[in-house]
């Protein structure tokens, strides 16, 4: 009998196997995943930032100008100045006298300037009788995205961007302001001119409700509700509730009948529930449009800015009507009947909604939301910046031309010349500062951009990816934070941070765009092509009958077809041949009975390949070709092969995860499953196996572990920066890991792990580190810490300076000085101790005198030093000596730390696993096992059981596999190297299949009992203490390791038995830094309030904190002074009382309030 | 397991048994009062009887040999040794003149000082305290200056750096010894140097320079891992395969049984698919325990290691030859207990005193 595992070996080994041979075609697509790789090589990780970006500069802002290109003005009616054209530059130099104008980003990063281009326009205008042309004139300076088709870093070769000090891995998407690097967050929002439908259980109330948004940002959200069983519409703009009855009469709607028909339709229990409506607009004595219009006009709030004669009621309605409500919806020659439709459809909705409540939409549902992306930031924050330009632009040519006799001819271009830095200051104080206030479009947003977190790669990579939601975070709801069924693909099921934003802050999973606006003209054009009958010739009783649908696009009704299914098919036809933008989502919505076109921008949408006839479009061929590079991504879009699917349309097709579970009725297949979670989830090895709150915790984990940063890092002179010396990348990588770089910048280390327990001090999660680890260089890290300083010309003529190091009496240089050089800046590699000046800046003692006059080399200096605080004495790392954009003379000292690991310091591996160093034990008294391997650290198996984190263990496995096979093992999320082949590579290599060994312990030298889970895992430092150590380094050792635990204590020492108090309530002061108390707390009060301590009550809270004396009446209760009650005017029934000042304080401000507290007095 | 142990000739007292998930019988027994009635008691003579030490395997840079009939604590009390407590020449101060590398100071020195050196310990003194003073006896001084230039007779389209560029890594080889006083007599003949002089400790680029000057002073690993002068010093227990004669594998399975062993460690016959196990091979198993886990050959088999047979293996990464390490980790181990019994003695002397005894540094 053979053994049945050697039978499938054979079956496996045969020449043919299931009727196949080795040479035949395979049938499925073998390594369709490659497609994604191809993806983000065109699209890059952070496409959905550059891409708006690109469409801002070179689409929108030309709608902008457009409209409002003109410039005219009040004084003189012949004069007129118009834009044509505008277009942004490439990144330059704002130096005056520079030669070479080139500029990159790097440079901005050190010298603290704006990465930014110059906005050109061209102009034409009158001067005198005659239209002068003037093309590239410079209005402002626009910062510009890294990596946009305006940055100079585009499509750069590695070693072209090595000689501008990039890394070619660094994403960008990013800006840089002022020399921080800022990005501009993606924020959530419910998408426009769609309706809405919710409802109020509390309340009873049905309503639906869509916020209106034309270009220009003007923004009004109308509803429908119900109220009282009966339906009104209601808008900002008008004071009460209007019938909707009324309403739809007043849009051209008169006969009962119709308004019926187009709201009701033909079901009899909708008709029911609407007929109390038409009774209250018969009520009410409106019957006419004319009356309806006089109604509405009678109760709409009316902008008093027009000058000019009282208009009647009804012309204020019908403009309210066709301009301010549903101003999305297009009304050409006063032809309101589209907008009739909308209302009525917006009421059929409501009435669906109270009949069936499973017709109340999902907020929450991805499809519902619109992203809004740095494009539409900036596009609103220009048009607010242009439009207030322009009306300077005006008022200073009317000042000019208001003048009655020139002496030469009036040009507007001088007048331009001058008219400041408005656009150019208005965008950095915006991106500098992340406040979005435009009045003009009441927008009031504070905490739009953030600097770019380089704590490490993940971390700035895992920024650019963040969205951010409007939903204000101290709610306490929970829909908006629950993973939504329809984030599948498109938000990372476990990127969220844990905490109050938990749920609103999501991350983009790996393999989605961002669409931007595509004009929808065109594509109406198209679908009255496809057959599309205009809704303006239809009633209710076509809209509602049986076979049509409603066919909308972008949330406007455009009109019906009676064959949906063939409509959408023709129009995918239409969109996979490339007639239409690949961007334009089309979908069939059965309960609403409608067609969707959607083309708006900041819908999520992600690839698929299209399945047809059972069998997916792309092949092996396809695959094959795409290796050789003959193929790209975008080929397989412009063949028709693969689409974009937006939530919507996912929603309405029929998706395989896996090519063996196509059935006829499939219509597209997902390219590669792991492609759900987004890049940093993506590095978890075996995410699959771990309970799911630990990969969240690893998501937020991994943003903080140091490694390597970027190409550029010694480059970089940030504000702080900690860097690994000795990176390696993972043992068990992932494909997201190759995809984004994350194994040539990684961040962490491939330990030896030992799972036991050892000397105790490796409860709760704490971790043994070998000492001849660390000596050796585990977890060695380095600290950089910028610090800067101008050195500044003051507006009387005095100037800041460096001065070489001061002599004491006996001509000796002090001990804080000696590392001061020639140049009054520490030398670069000398070592900064505690204390020590790295730049002796000397200021001018008259610096703000303004009425100074003197000669500025005269005057007395004081010295304003740069000194060095930090306990720990680093390294001078490096000097740099530059000047800013006003003429300032920057100086930038990098000081450089490099610390090995400690106890305490924070270790985790990649499954929300983090632990401190408990112990650091010696190399001898480490297990040893067979081979004479000793763990690099040993891990509490305590740690396992509650967190369930199986995937940490199979990265055990599969790294102690790969170790002993020579090469890299795959942990890819839903796929990776087979636990099964793990074991059989240990087996081979003669090791345990279940990757346990057996250890001797390094203490007593005899074996141990247990089986100890012994192999690599991978570790990453978090967080490293300051420390004084790197004995390497003409250092001794034992004295280092006790200065540095004094230091330690040192900085957090702290105790008080008399001090500072503050002035306002005469407690003591909060806070070592300000001397201050150790407060007792409410806790600590309820245990004394407890043991009935009446006595160490009254002293702890009120005798030695703010004990006061007061007098008080007892007659009225008030406090007095002196003994003398001034509200009495009595000094009979005055007691003296002791109360906290607090208290004193409270009465008083009680009765600033117009409260009047009183005591009423006892004996005790 | 008794009836197993019979049939095998597993014995408790020899033998660590190796279970399917867990070792038996760790500890030993062989002391006096463990067994009633049975004299364990030591002596030297049966001491010597007993203990066998036999190399097995000599090269330049390792070592394996057998230590026989001793006990753990001896042979672990070797191992730490050698790790920890032989001394050994290293770089311990480093003073930079010019880094002008992307290496940073700390870095680089760090990695100087995990550069094996070649010096012989025994013509060093330690120094014993910080501030004492360097001397010829207790400190050796390298010299590393070195500058990267571009290679002006290179090829135009040669790409490899080491083509392009003179000095593009500096080497354990570039270390240059400078010698104080009367080192140079001491050290006559074999001047310390690293031990590999290929040993890649940065590398640099055209324009970049280092000029550093290394003390290199005597120390022991418990100090610092630099300090260590083997590589790994371990030992593990000698495999034993014990086959049950009540029951034994099934023919058919002999290869699949075969397998489940490091290659040579079971023979089957080719006539009878009998299996038997080759002494001389036992070493070999590296004690996967694979045949443990199939049903199939339940009973067949146990697996067990002997107590008092320590394989050891040392790798050397200094100055010591591999066979010249366990005598130097046994004449540490001697001090120690020379220092010891010094100890002990001062203690029955100063019982007349004032209680407190004076320890030399051990």
């Amino acid at each position: 009998m053979e053994n049945v595992e050697d039978e499938e070996w054979i079956q496996m080994n045969k020449t043919e196997w299931r009727g196949l041979g080795l040479t035949d075609p395979i049938k499925s697509v073998e390594d369709k995943w490659l497609l994604l790789p191809a993806f983000l090589k065109v699209k890059g990780l952070v496409k959905q930032h550059i891409d708006s970006f690109n469409y801002f500069v070179d689409v929108d802002i030309k709608n902008i100008l457009k409209a409002n290109n003109k410039v005219t003005s009040d004084v003189d009616p012949r004069f007129w100045l118009k834009y044509t054209d505008i277009h942004v530059g490439f990144p330059d130099r704002t130096d005056a006298d520079a030669i070479d104008k080139s500029v990159t980003p790097h440079e901005c990063r050190l010298r603290d300037t704006t990465y930014g281009a110059p906005i050109l326009v061209t102009i034409q205008y009158t001067r005198g009788k005659s239209v002068v042309r003037r093309a590239n004139v410079n209005i402002g300076r626009l910062p510009i995205m890294l990596r946009s088709n305006k940055c100079v870093l585009t499509g750069r070769s590695e070693a072209q961007l090595a000689r501008m000090s990039e890394c070619p891995l660094d994403p960008g998407g990013y800006f840089v302001v002022k020399g921080t690097e800022k990005v501009i967050l993606v924020q959530e929002q419910l998408s426009k001119n769609r309706i809405i439908v919710e409802t109020d259980p509390a309340k009873g109330v049905v309503q639906a409700s869509c916020t209106s948004s034309t270009h220009g940002g003007l923004k009004s959200k109308t509803y429908v509700a119900t109220k009282k069983g009966k339906i009104y519409l209601r808008h900002n703009s008008i004071h009460e509730d209007v019938p909707i009855a009324i309403a739809l009469k007043a849009l051209g709607i008169q006969s009962d009948k119709e308004i019926l028909l187009l709201t009701a339709g033909n079901s009899e229990a909708y008709k029911d529930a609407f007929a109390p409506n038409l009774e209250d607009a018969a009520r009410l004595g409106i019957f006419t449009r004319h009356q309806a219009l006089e109604w509405i006009g009678s109760r709409v709030k009316v902008n008093r800015r027009m000058m000019g004669p009282r208009r009647p009621a009804w012309e204020e309605a019908l403009e309210a009507l066709a301009t301010i409500v549903l101003a999305h919806v297009p009304v050409v020659g006063m032809d309101l009947r589209p907008k009739a439709i909308f209302v009525a459809t917006m009421t059929r909705r409501v009435l669906m909604a109270v009949d069936d409540e499973k017709m109340v939409d999902d907020r929450d549902y991805v499809g519902n939301k619109r992203l809004e992306l740095a494009g539409q930031l900036l596009a609103l924050l220009f048009e607010d910046l242009f439009k207030t330009f322009n009306s300077n632009l005006k008022s200073s040519i009317d000042k000019v031309l208001k003048k009655p006799s020139r002496t030469n001819e009036f040009d507007a271009w001088n007048t331009m010349q001058f008219q400041g830095d408005h656009i150019t200051a208005g965008f950095v104080r915006a991106i500098s500062t992340g406040n979005w206030s435009l009045k003009r479009f009441r927008m009031e947003r504070a905490g739009v951009t953030h600097v770019l977190s380089r704590l490490s790669f993940i971390s700035a990579l895992g920024m650019m990816t963040r969205i951010s939601s409007q939903f204000e975070k101290t709610r306490k709801v929970s829909g908006p934070r629950a993973l939504q069924p329809s984030q599948w693909g498109m938000l990372c099921p476990s990127d969220t941070p844990e905490g109050e934003a938990c749920g609103l802050v999501k991350n983009l999973a790996l393999m989605t765009h961002i669409t931007t606006d595509v004009d929808e003209e065109p594509i109406i054009k198209i679908a009255f092509m496809l057959g599309v009958e205009d809704i303006r010739q239809s009633t209710g009783t076509e809209i509602y009958g049986p076979n049509t649908f409603v066919v909308n696009v972008n949330g406007t009704i455009n009109g019906l077809t009676r064959f949906p299914a063939r409509f959408v098919h023709n129009f995918r036809r239409l969109r996979r041949a490339g007639r239409v933008s690949e961007f334009v989502s089309v979908y069939i919505n059965h309960h609403h009975r409608t067609v969707n076109i959607a083309s708006d921008g900041g819908r999520i949408c992600r690839p698929m390949i299209i399945v047809e006839y059972g069998r997916p479009m792309v092949t092996s061929e396809h695959i094959q070709l795409l290796k050789q590079k003959s193929l790209e991504f975008d080929d397989f879009l412009r063949q028709g092969l693969v689409e974009y699917l937006d939530v919507n349309e996912e929603n309405d097709s029929y998706i395989a995860l896996y090519e063996r579970d196509i059935v006829p009725t499939t219509t597209h297949l997902e390219i590669e499953p792991f492609t759900i979670l987004g890049a940093v989830a993506g590095l978890i090895p075996y995410p699959h196996h771990n309970q799911s709150p630990r990969n969240t915790y690893q998501c937020a984990m991994g943003k903080q572990a140091i490694g390597a940063i970027g190409y550029n890092q010694f480059d970089r002179i940030d504000t702080l920066l900690y860097l690994s010396v000795y990176p390696q990348q993972p043992m068990v990588k992932t494909k997201t890991i190759e995809l984004i770089g994350y194994d040539k910048l990684p961040a962490g280390q491939n330990a030896t792990v030992a799972v036991m327990s050892y000397s105790g001090y490796d409860i709760e999660d704490a971790l043994i580190l070998n000492r001849a680890s660390l000596d050796r260089g585990y977890g060695r890290c380095q600290v950089l810490r910028k610090n800067a300083t101008l050195i500044r010309k003051y507006p009387n003529g005095t100037f800041d300076r460096l001065a070489d190091a001061p002599m004491d009496e006996n001509g000796q240089i002090q001990k804080k000085y000696d590392i001061i050089q020639m140049d009054g800046l520490a030398g670069v590699g000398e070592r900064v101790d505690p204390g020590d000046v790295y730049i002796n800046k000397q200021s001018p003692t008259n610096a703000n005198d303004n009425a100074f006059t003197g000669q500025a080399a005269s005057v007395p200096y004081k010295n304003a030093p740069m000194t060095y605080k930090s306990p720990v004495a680093g390294h001078i790392d490096k000097v740099m000596i530059s000047d800013t954009e006003n003429d300032q003379t920057l100086i930038k000292v990098l000081i450089r730390q490099t610390r090995r690991p400690e106890l305490g310091d924070k270790f985790s591996s990649r499954h929300g696993q983090k632990g401190v160093c408990g112990l650091i034990v010696n190399q001898e008294d480490m297990p040893f096992n067979d081979q004479g391997i000793v763990p690099d650290t040993i891990m509490n198996p305590h740690g396992f059981p509650s967190r369930m984190t199986v995937g940490k263990m199979i990265e055990l496995l599969a790294g102690k596999a790969g170790v002993l096979a020579g090469k890299l093992q795959y942990g890819t999320a839903f796929g990776g190297s087979k636990v099964e082949d793990m074991s059989r590579i240990l087996i081979e290599n003669g090791f345990s299949y279940a990757g346990k060994d057996m250890l001797t312990s390094g203490i007593t030298g005899e074996p141990m009992e247990a089986y100890v889970y012994f192999g690599p895992i991978y570790y990453q430092v978090r967080e490293p203490l300051p420390s004084l150590n790197c004995r390497e380094f003409n250092h001794t050792p034992s004295f280092i390791r006790v200065q540095k635990l004094k230091h330690m204590v040192m900085d957090k020492m702290h105790a008080r038995a008399r001090g500072p108090r503050a002035t306002l309530t005469r407690q003591p002061t909060e806070g070592r830094s300000r001397e201050g108390g150790l407060r007792l707390g409410e806790m600590e009060r309820d245990c004394l309030i407890g043991y009935g301590a009446t006595q160490l009550l009254l002293e702890r809270l009120m005798i030695s904190s703010d004990k006061f004396e007061v007098n008080a009446c007892q007659e009225c209760g008030l406090l007095g002074y002196n003994g003398w009650c001034p509200f009495c005017k009595s000094s009979k029934k005055m007691a003296q009382l002791t109360i906290p000042y607090a208290a004193k304080l409270l009465f008083q401000e009680l009765m600033a309030m117009n409260v009047v507290p009183r005591l009423i007095l006892d004996d005790a | 397991m008794a009836s197993a142990s019979t049939s095998t000739g597993f014995d408790p007292r020899k033998h660590v048994g190796v279970r399917a998930e867990r070792a038996t019988n760790v500890s030993s027994t062989d002391f006096p009062g463990y067994y009633p009635d049975e004299d364990h008691s030591w002596s030297l003579e049966q001491f010597k009887e007993k203990l066998q030490v036999k190399v097995q395997r000599l090269s330049g840079r390792s070592i394996e040999f057998d230590l026989v009939g001793v006990d753990a604590s001896i042979a672990n009390a070797v191992r730490r040794i050698l790790i920890a407590e032989v001394p050994s020449i290293a770089v311990e101060y480093v003073y930079v003149w010019n880094n002008t590398t992307v290496m940073a100071d700390e870095v680089f020195a760090q990695r100087l000082g995990m550069v094996p050196l070649n010096v012989d310990p025994t013509l060093m003194e330690m120094k014993e305290a910080v501030t004492d003073q360097p001397t010829d006896r207790n400190t050796i001084v390298f010299k590393l200056a070195v500058t990267c230039e571009r290679n002006k007779s290179a090829p135009k389209d040669s790409t490899d750096d080491s083509v392009r560029f003179v000095n593009s890594e500096v080497r354990a080889g570039h270390l240059t010894w400078v010698p104080q006083g009367e080192q140079g007599v001491v050290f006559a003949g074999k001047e310390p140097a690293p031990t590999n002089p290929n040993i890649v400790l940065m590398k640099m680029r055209p324009g970049q320079e280092v000029d550093m000057e290394m003390h290199a002073i005597k120390g022991v690993g418990k100090d610092h891992a630099k300090f260590s002068p083997v590589a790994t010093a371990s030992y593990r227990l000698l495999p034993l395969v014990l086959l049950n004669h009540k029951k034994p594998v099934p023919p058919e399975l002999a290869h699949k049984f075969q397998k489940c062993f490091s290659p040579g460690v079971i023979r089957v016959d080719p006539v009878t698919n009998e299996v038997s196990v080759d002494e001389h091979n036992l070493r070999n198993e590296t004690m996967s325990r694979e045949a443990l886990r199939h049903p199939e050959f339940e009973g067949c088999v146990e697996l067990a290691r002997m107590r008092d047979h320590f394989i050891f293996h040392v790798e050397s990464e200094g100055p010591y030859a591999p066979e010249r390490l366990p005598l130097e980790s046994i004449k540490v181990m001697r001090e120690k207990i020379a220092t010891l019994k010094r100890a002990a003695e001062g203690l029955l002397v100063a019982d007349s005193g004032d209680g407190d005894v004076q320890m030399a540094d051990a």
